[in-house]
């Protein structure tokens, strides 16, 4: 920002953001690399330090625009750099391609083409919104970030940013706002989708001295971070969306509770509330309206179940992060006991796009129940994954094949989870399932907050049930027993499950605890505790009953059900597993087959992964019938 | 204010606002069991022994008796074909961890045990002990630690010594309201008021060593 001016009316906000405006040049050459998690794990920072130093070097600082944004989206290949206004987009940078990148494309306008993405027919593609992953995706809430570097308001300002809000405190009733709100059908994106429209006005409607709106950032599912790269990449944009909710809801605090896990995400709003307090867009009297408005950052120790709405609000109350029974909604008696606003960090960013857009062109994007994009975060055994956005109807075999590139190393696919430790397992033939909250969740999975997590064949059901809840009994609070007992137990059972142990009554052990659970557990954690056993068992009961009756584990996971062996029809005797065996169980002379000793065997699994794809001669077995296998093998040998 | 009427398993009933569903219910003449909830103490909503079928405008949900309020024209059933389900596995769960529950109540709700793998434990987590020395007798000596399956009773030593001596064996003292009966002689060989002990804070019950040590460690103690 330049200098340091109060803007104390809508035509001073209107002035300054001309002046941005204008004094850009939208054919100005922009260098924006990522430094989302993904990137920065594959050390982005480095190669954005390469960038500032060769652009001084190379006497280009003055005309390009450097700035380290906020998660492309593409974090399988990162660090990403994308240089504007082509679009031109590097993957897998390193501080060593920076120069040749200045050189060529900054000052040449040619292009590197080994940094570009390569379809599957091999060829290059240069332009971000071609690569596949991309091409499919619809970015709304999400596309700005390559195009704004968090620390930059004026970045934000360029874009449209805050229009939204001088337009609804200076030209909107806070009735209409609600009313835009509900009509556009935005339903919450941090869990159960429910309409936010309908939240607001519930916690406008009674009378109250005081309110408050809240940004739960508090992503506790393990894998998931949409809500990081939002808060990271484009802090402004959740910050607007909760400041025309404050207005329309008739609040002058507003809370921020971010889990400290984040701290990148924690910097980037602190400094952006700072910029907007200076100039005045946040304090009393914004824009000489009237509206007051303040926002508090609160730093959660970021515990699965402080994302509940009663834990959270007592986390910032300063008590333990437990739920309260929940009889009383949190929008008449919430945070301090008062009327109270909660929503998901997306669901903040989506409302100065509806502001602004207008609840019709929302509407237009979606299904007839849900409307709008959503965030995923792809992961798993899929070759693309990242962070997409995509329309709501959108269906999962677009999602995990089109966008996602199919499963890696072209494996067949199994299942995939949607909704986090809360959701449940979609199969193969329900693919066609579109994104949608009621679909999902008439599938027996849930939307969640958008954590999606692909299985390949070689995944066991059953041992993904017991991660999940071996994930939730960590977070339990232990405050009730249908939840801390029943996930205990239920455990104890999927343990029995997956060392062979279990018994046929176990299934219905497991109905049991699980229904009990899903209407007596105090909250939201433990009623939703059991959905991904549940969900397993309904798509794939064959193989919890492999586990039972047969001892046998379908995935080929389960340690204490699996053995490995050599196809000796198939071996061709190279010998590369028996140089990887840790334990010396494989033997043979090279060129003729080779065989493994069980006994000795710690099933490391190595001998499995070195076999070459082309031969697959090393193949697991049953347990069971080891002793058998290997006899027939000595069988074999001694002929 | 005025009356708020409500069905209780089919007869008509009235209540004052703000009554739970457990007193109208039982002033109805309903048996309920409660474990976590005691006459004076605010409702705590752990055991969920006392869950009901709460019927409105023909959806029908469970919740927890003892800290839903009466609200008009619902239908509540006390022992609905569910609501025996559920406190059956419910019991099924805690009689894992305490062995010497009521026989009479596993026999009622025909308790099918054996199922669960054992957790004698006996420590129920019922809460009674600690929100009695906070809120009737507002000395906070006791504490909760830990979470899920690991959460336990701990006595902070310091304020033991200070203010056990003042219940301890007297009828206002927490080992009184212990339902779990096996805690109170427990914890009465081991108050804290008795022993000469440094640690900051320590369990109620001792499990064992290790778990003692965990417990120091979750507070900074080690
Ligand atoms: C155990 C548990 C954990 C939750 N964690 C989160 C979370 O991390 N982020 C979030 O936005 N909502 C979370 N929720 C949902 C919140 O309770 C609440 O419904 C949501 O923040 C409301 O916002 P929305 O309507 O915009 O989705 C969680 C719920 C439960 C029961
Ligand atoms: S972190 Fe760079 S693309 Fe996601
Ligand atoms: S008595 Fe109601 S939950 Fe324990």
């Amino acid at each position: 920002m330049s200098e340091i001016e109060k803007l104390l009316n809508p035509s001073d906000f209107e002035a300054f953001q001309k002046k941005i405006v204008e004094g850009r040049d939208p054919n100005r050459t922009a260098v924006a690399v990522c430094s989302g998690p993904g990137c920065l794990a594959y050390a982005s920072g480095k190669v954005f330090d390469r960038f500032k130093v060769e652009l001084l070097e190379s006497g280009l600082a003055e005309e390009v625009t450097l700035a380290q944004t906020g998660c492309h989206g593409f974090c399988e290949r990162g660090p990403s750099v994308v240089i504007l206004p082509d679009e031109i987009c590097y993957l897998r940078v390193s501080p060593d391609d920076v120069k040749e990148i200045i050189e060529t494309t900054l000052r040449g306008g040619g292009i590197v083409e080994r940094l570009l993405y390569k379809g599957e027919d091999g060829l290059p593609v240069q332009k971000e919104s071609d690569i596949p992953f991309y091409k499919h995706q619809q970015k709304v809430v999400f596309g700005d970030n390559k195009r704004i570097d968090p620390r930059s308001i004026d970045d934000y300002i360029a874009r449209g940013g805050y229009t939204a809000l001088v337009k609804a405190i200076t030209t909107m009733s806070p009735e209409t706002v609600i009313a835009e709100v509900k009509e556009s059908g935005l339903r919450g994106r941090g869990g159960g989708g429910f309409p936010a429209g309908a939240k607001w006005e519930a916690t406008a409607k009674p009378p109250a001295d005081t309110r408050y709106v809240i940004v739960n950032a508090d992503e506790g599912d393990p894998g998931a971070y949409m809500d990081r790269g939002i808060l990271e990449g484009n802090p402004h944009s959740v910050i607007e969306g909760l400041m025309i909710g404050g207005y329309a809801i008739g609040a002058n605090e507003g809370y921020i509770y971010v889990r400290q896990e984040y701290p990148l995400a924690i910097d980037n709003v602190l400094y952006a509330l700072e910029v907007l307090r200076e100039i005045g867009l946040l304090g009393e009297n914004i824009l000489g309206t009237g509206f007051n408005f303040d926002i508090i950052v609160h730093k959660g120790a970021g515990a699965f179940v402080s994302g509940e709405s009663s834990a959270l609000m007592s986390a910032i109350e300063g008590r333990v992060g437990e739920p309260r029974p929940k009889y009383i909604r949190t929008s008449i008696s919430g945070l301090r006991g008062k009327p109270s606003c909660l929503n998901n960090v997306e669901t903040w960013a989506n409302v100065p796009l509806i502001i602004n857009k207008g609840a019709d062109w929302f509407k237009s994007i979606g299904t007839e129940g849900s409307k709008g994009t959503k965030i995923f975060s792809l992961v798993g055994n899929v070759k693309n994954t990242g962070l997409v956005e995509v329309p709501m109807g959108m269906t999962l075999r677009q999602i995990i094949f089109d966008i996602g590139g199919g499963i890696r190393d072209d494996k067949e696919f199994k299942a995939v989870q949607t909704g986090g430790p809360s959701g449940g397992v979609i199969p193969e033939d329900m693919l066609d399932l579109h994104v949608d909250y009621d679909e999902l969740y008439a599938a027996g999975s849930m939307m969640g907050s958008g954590g999606m997590i692909v299985m390949d064949k070689d995944t066991c059901m059953v041992n993904v049930a017991k991660y999940f809840l071996e994930f939730l009994s960590d977070e339990s609070c232990g405050k009730c027993v249908p939840c801390r007992d029943g996930i205990d137990q239920l455990l104890e059972v999927l343990q029995r499950l997956t060392s062979g142990n279990a018994l046929e009554e176990d299934l219905e052990l497991i109905e049991d605890i699980s229904l009990m659970m899903k209407e007596c557990a105090l909250c939201g954690l433990g009623q939703s505790a059991p959905n991904p056993v549940l969900s397993s068992i309904k798509y794939f009961k064959d193989e919890y009953i492999a586990h039972i009756a047969e001892k046998r584990c379908p995935g080929g996971v389960c340690k204490a059900l699996i053995a490995y062996t050599i196809d000796k029809e198939k071996c061709i005797g190279c010998g590369k597993c028996m140089k990887v065996c840790p334990v010396a169980a494989i033997t043979g002379e090279k060129k003729s087959p080779h065989k493994i000793n069980n006994a000795l065997c710690v099933k490391c699994d190595s001998c499995y992964q070195e076999c070459p794809a082309k031969v697959q001669a090393v193949t697991k077995i049953r347990q069971a019938d080891v002793i058998t296998a290997f006899a027939t093998s000595e069988e074999a040998a001694n002929e | 204010m005025s009356e708020i009427k409500l069905k209780i398993n089919g007869e008509e009933v009235t209540a004052e606002p703000g009554t739970m569903l457990l007193d109208a219910a039982r002033k109805a003449g309903a048996e309920i069991p409660t474990l976590c909830n005691l006459e004076g103490l605010e409702p705590f909503g752990a055991c969920r022994l006392c869950v009901v079928e709460l019927i409105r405008g023909g959806r029908s949900r469970i919740v927890a008796s003892c800290l839903y309020p009466v609200e008009e024209g619902i239908d509540v059933l006390t022992e609905s074909e569910k609501v025996v389900r559920y406190r059956r596995n419910i019991l099924e769960l805690l009689e894992a961890r305490w062995p010497l529950i009521d026989k009479a109540l596993l026999e009622k709700y025909k308790v099918n045990t054996g199922r669960m793998a054992r957790r004698d434990n006996f420590c129920i987590m019922c809460g009674i002990c600690v929100r009695h020395c906070s809120e009737r007798r507002k000395l906070n000596v006791l504490g909760f630690v830990g979470r899920g399956i690991e959460r336990q009773v701990v006595s902070y030593t310091m304020r033991a010594k200070e203010f056990c001596p003042e219940c301890f064996d007297k009828e206002l003292s927490c080992l009184k309201f212990c339902p779990t009966g096996v805690i109170v002689n427990d914890c009465a060989t081991r108050c804290p008021a008795s022993r000469d002990e440094e640690a900051f804070a320590k369990p109620i019950r001792v499990r064992d060593d290790d778990n003692a040590i965990a417990v120091k460690k979750s507070l900074g103690d080690l």
